[in-house]
This record gives structure tokens, sequence and C-alpha cells, in this order.
């Protein structure tokens, strides 16, 4: 199919979705600054965030545009294959509510260092988890700056640099002025945006197939071939899949902006439930982009889809166009970006709480600093997080990022879910236990994305890798357990199980009062 | 050393939630590495015909995004009856 899209020419309708998501978020961020006062208040909202908010909060942070602008383009373009991708997203949520939600909400307080570090020796343990974190936050901010950066480019045709400034000064706006209570309800209302847009385009697509969704599939495969509805080439090694499969379960449960998030509500109680709302929301969606991206393929198809851009990331913005016109495809693109925004904001909060709460206050100022200084610190981390973000969105311009956020994930599972995980549930776990686990874990899948085809054969072009698997995970999960009981086993001199009945109670019934 | 209130209650409370929180978990390891592997070892069983246009491998990728969910949902079931009642109790023993 050969058709002029509008996308790349400046769309009045984008901008003027996007000037309102813009004026009503800033409102939100003014409405909000006047509510932030206190360390509690910009770290956790007060936490005074509602189960039914944070679920939908959760959702906003953790669907980003590679999700929705990825997922649907990837099954557009391979079918079935694609949608390994759907379900590989949804499965760590499980995880977290299992093992970690209530647990870190009691034990806690803004970060999951809190968690890690609450039998053990503050400092060394309180670094390394900002070594965790940090790793995590810079890459994931990367992927998404540089992806921002191309899509708006792509959608409203702004300069790449513009583009990423635009973006990093209004997620310095929300965070530095409104906190986790603006950031909160920048998140509400981009899943609702996005949430909303998706399941309207879902219900466009499958109004032409009388509401049947084995009919679109059916007429996929008519139009492109059985083999789209089938497993194809994308898992060519079991062990790559099961690699990434392992990095996505265990990641999520490691995402510090996700698990700073069970801190706004008011108990455990309402962290489980806001999982399950989340849970849903999410699910919900991955399952809309089976629809998306199989109405793409039909409705656009794969060819016109690579025209436009070779990764396949405007699919959902060209079905728009096609079923709705250029005011939808506006629509759309402005909800992409409003999902980056929000995402980046996010990831934001969580790393300036590292800096400032982890790394100033637990060890530079030793546990000694007044809530207003603080604050004060963890404005200012915003700031320079912020500008960081953007100067190494400028500096990665035109690089190939795709692996970044699976990288991210890979630093989550096995560099921060080992050790909160054992912090959490194992009595021995000592100080020397989890500086090891944290620093194998990330340092490990540094090191071997750099030894692997991601980086030597995707990016560097060249014949070969010396590691064999694309995501490091199934190797770094296990060795980063191993080390972290190890060191334990080794340190250990017995008197670690005396606090461990104190933790349980607190674990359960939560922070004594 | 004198326990405090409600200690024994709270130890097996912690073993049952334990337990449930294990059992979850694997199944969902089993669900999604389930799914994984057939793709990876029985790709040719995916590629089956359920209806016409619906294909194994797209039933059983969207029965992992609802079984997941509904996994999450017995547990918050499990956990709004019996263990927050639990520790409703034990909350109670605080002298």
């Amino acid at each position: 199919m050969s058709q002029t899209t509008a996308i790349g020419q400046p769309n009045a309708v984008a901008m003027a979705f996007f000037f309102v998501f813009i004026a009503i978020t800033l409102g939100i961020t003014y409405w909000a600054a006047r509510r932030t006062r206190t360390t509690e208040h910009f770290y956790v909202a007060g936490r005074t965030v509602s189960p039914g908010q944070n679920g939908l909060a959760l959702a906003g942070d953790y669907m980003s545009a590679a999700s929705f602008l990825g997922i649907a383009g990837l099954v557009s373009t391979t079918g079935f294959d694609g949608l390994i991708y759907s379900t590989g997203w949804l499965v760590g949520w499980p995880v977290v509510l299992f093992l970690i939600a209530e647990p870190l909400r009691n034990l806690g307080k803004y970060t999951f260092a809190d968690v890690v570090a609450l039998r053990l020796s503050q400092v060394p343990v309180r670094i390394a988890a900002a070594v965790g974190t940090l790793a995590t936050i810079s890459l994931y901010l990367i992927a998404q700056m540089v992806g921002a950066g191309g899509l708006i480019k792509l959608m409203f045709g702004l300069s790449y640099e513009t583009a990423i400034v635009i973006v990093g000064a209004v997620m310095i706006a929300y965070v530095l002025f409104g906190g986790m209570l603006a950031t909160t309800w920048v998140q509400i209302v981009k899943a609702v945006l996005l949430l909303g847009g998706a399941a309207i385009l879902a219900v466009m697509v499958l109004a032409r197939f009388g509401m049947n969704p084995a009919a679109l599939f059916a007429e996929a495969a008519a139009r492109h071939g059985e083999a789209v509805l089938a497993p194809g080439q994308l898992v060519s090694n079991p062990w790559d899949a099961i690699s990434l499969g392992m990095a996505l379960m265990f990641g999520t449960a490691g995402l510090p902006h996700i698990l700073m998030r069970f801190y706004t509500v008011p108990d455990a109680r309402a962290a489980r439930t806001s999982v399950f709302y989340a849970t849903g929301l999410i699910g919900f969606f991955y399952l809309l982009t089976f629809i998306l991206g199989f109405g793409a393929m039909v409705f656009v198809g794969p060819d016109a889809i690579r025209a436009v851009d070779r990764g396949g990331n405007m699919a959902a913005p060209l079905l728009a166009e096609f079923l709705g016109g250029t005011p939808f495809l506006g629509f759309i693109a402005a909800v992409a970006f409003a999902t980056i925004l929000a995402v980046v904001a996010g990831l934001a909060l969580a790393g300036a709480s590292a800096l400032s709460h982890d790394l100033w206050v637990n060890v530079v100022k030793r546990g000694q600093a007044s809530g207003p200084e603080e604050l004060k610190v963890a404005r200012v981390a915003t700031v320079v997080l912020g500008v960081t973000a953007v100067v190494l969105g400028i500096a990665f311009k035109g690089q190939n990022v795709a692996f970044m956020v699976s990288l991210a994930f890979a630093i989550a599972a096995s560099g921060n879910f080992p050790a909160l995980l054992l912090a959490i549930f194992w009595r021995r776990f000592t100080t020397a236990g989890a500086v090891a686990s944290i620093l194998t874990g990330t340092v490990g899948s540094l090191l071997l994305i750099w030894l692997s085809p991601t980086i030597q054969v995707d990016v560097l072009q060249r014949g070969g890798a010396w590691f064999p698997l694309k995501n490091p995970a199934l190797a770094t999960i296990p060795l980063s357990f191993g080390i972290g009981i190890v060191a334990s086993l080794l340190t250990g001199t017995g008197a670690e199980a005396t606090g461990h009945d104190a933790h349980q109670r607190r674990m359960h019934l939560g922070a004594p009062t | 050393m004198n326990e405090p209130y409600g200690a024994a209650e709270l130890r097996a409370l912690a073993r049952a939630r334990a337990r449930i929180a294990t059992a979850l978990t694997a199944a969902m390891v089993v669900l999604y590495f389930g799914f994984i592997a057939l793709i990876a070892f029985r790709p040719g069983m995916l590629a089956r015909r359920v209806t016409s246009g619906l294909s194994l491998g797209i039933l059983l990728g969207a029965l992992v995004i609802v079984v997941s969910w509904l996994l999450t949902w017995v547990y918050v079931r499990w956990a709004n009856a019996h263990y927050d009642t639990a520790l409703k109790s034990i909350g109670e023993k605080r002298p």
C-alpha cells in the first residue's frame, strides 16, 4: 500500500494536544509544588496515594514509548515474534507482588537501598546500592532520551536537540517543583491517555473485522503469509530467549523507579492492591498490542512501515493515520510524547533520591542531615540528573541504543534484585554479601554485555563475540546470588540472625509506631 | 528472654506467606519459561490453528498474560482474606 503520510510534517493537531498536555501537567505541578514541603512529600507524595492511583501510576511508569511504539512495530513487521515481547514485559509483575512489594513497603522509607541496608552497615551498602540504582537509571534514561529525540523528530519535524532539551526541561520542572505528587499525577494522566488511545485504536481495528480478533489474524495471514502467526527467526537461540526472559521477569522487581512507588501508598495492603491493578492494566495494554500490531500489518503493511522508520516504530501512528486521518495521528503522536515525558520524570526522581537520600544523607553525612537540607540536596540532584540526561541524550545521538533498556533490566535483575530479595528473606545476609552481590551483578552485566554480540556485532560491527548471549541475565543472576550467599557465609559471625525476629515483625506488621 | 506479643503466630504466618509466595512465583516461572521453551523447541506446534486465524502460539501468548494476572488475583484474595485477618489478630494481642 502506498500512501502519503503526514508523519514528519509539523502537525497542528499533535501540537495542540501536546500543548494541552503540557499545560495540564504543569498546572498539576503548580498545585503539587504548594503541597511539597518536606522530604516525605518530595520523595513519596506524603504516602497518601490511593491503591487505584498507584496502580495507574505504576502502569504509567512502566509502559514506555518502547512498549507502545516498539512492540506495535515489531508485531507489525514480524507478526508472532513481536508478541513474545508483549508477554515478556508483563511477567515480572506477579513476581514483584509475591516477593517484593509488601516487605519493601514495611521495611523501607524512600529507596530500595533502605531495605538492603536496614540490618547491615550503612555506608558500604548504600554506596553499592546507589551504584546499582544509578547504573539502571542512567541506561534507562539514555535509551528514553535518544528514543524521544528520534521519535519527536519523526513525528513533529522538530530538530533532535530541540526535542531533547524540551523533554529535559519539562521533566526537571515536574520533579523539581512538584516532586512525587506531580510525578504520580503526570503518570496517571499519561496512563489514562495511553490506555485510552490504544483501546480506541484497537476498537477501530476490530470494528472492521466484526470485533473478532481471529478474523484480523486470518486477514494478516492471508496477506503476508501463514508464517506471521507462528514463531519465526527472532528466537533462533533458545538460551537467548531464556536469558532475556529472566532479565524481564526479575528485572521489574529491581527497577528503582518502580520500587519507589510502593512507598507512596499508606500501607502494605495498599501496595499489594496497587500491583494487582497495575498488572491488570499493563496486561490489558499488552493484549491491545496484539491487535495494534496485526492491525498495522494489515492496513499499513510492513513495507510501508519500514519505509517511514526502519525500526518499525511508526507502526501505531501510521495505523492511527489510516483509521482516523491526520487529527487522530496527532492525538496518538501527542500520547507518545506524553508517554516519554512521564517515564523520564519517574526515572529522574528515582535517580535523584539515590543521589540525595542514599549517597548524600546516609554516606556523606552519615545519616545526620536535617529534612530541609535533604530536600535541598534532592532538588539539586534533580537538576544535575536532568542536565546530565540532556547532555547524554545529545551525546548519544544517532547511536544504536536499543540494547540499553534490556541492559538496564539485566542490571536491575542481577545487581538490585538478588540483594533486595536476600536482605528481605535471608537471615544470614551480611554487609560483605550485599556489596559483593550488587557489584558482581552490576559490573558483571556491563562486562558481559560488552563482550556479547549486542555490542561486538550489532554496535561495533565485529565478526563475532566472546560471550554468546545477547542478554547476560542467565549468567549474572545466578552469579550475583551465588557470590552474595558465599560472601555472607564467609564473613558471617553468627550474630546476624539476632535482629531477624524484629526484622520479620517489621516486615509483616510494619514499622513500629 | 520474653518473646514479644504474637511471636509464635507471626512465625507461622511468615512461613505460610513464604510458602504461598514461593509456590506462586514457581507457577509464574513454569508458565512463562514453558511458553518460551515451546517457542524454542516446538515452533511447529505453536503454528497449528485453533480456529481459522487463531494459532496456538497467539492463544497461548494471550493466556500467559491473562493467567499471570489471575495469579496476582489468587494471591491478593489469599492475602486480603487470610493474611490480613491473621495480622489483625496478632495486632490485637499487642499489650
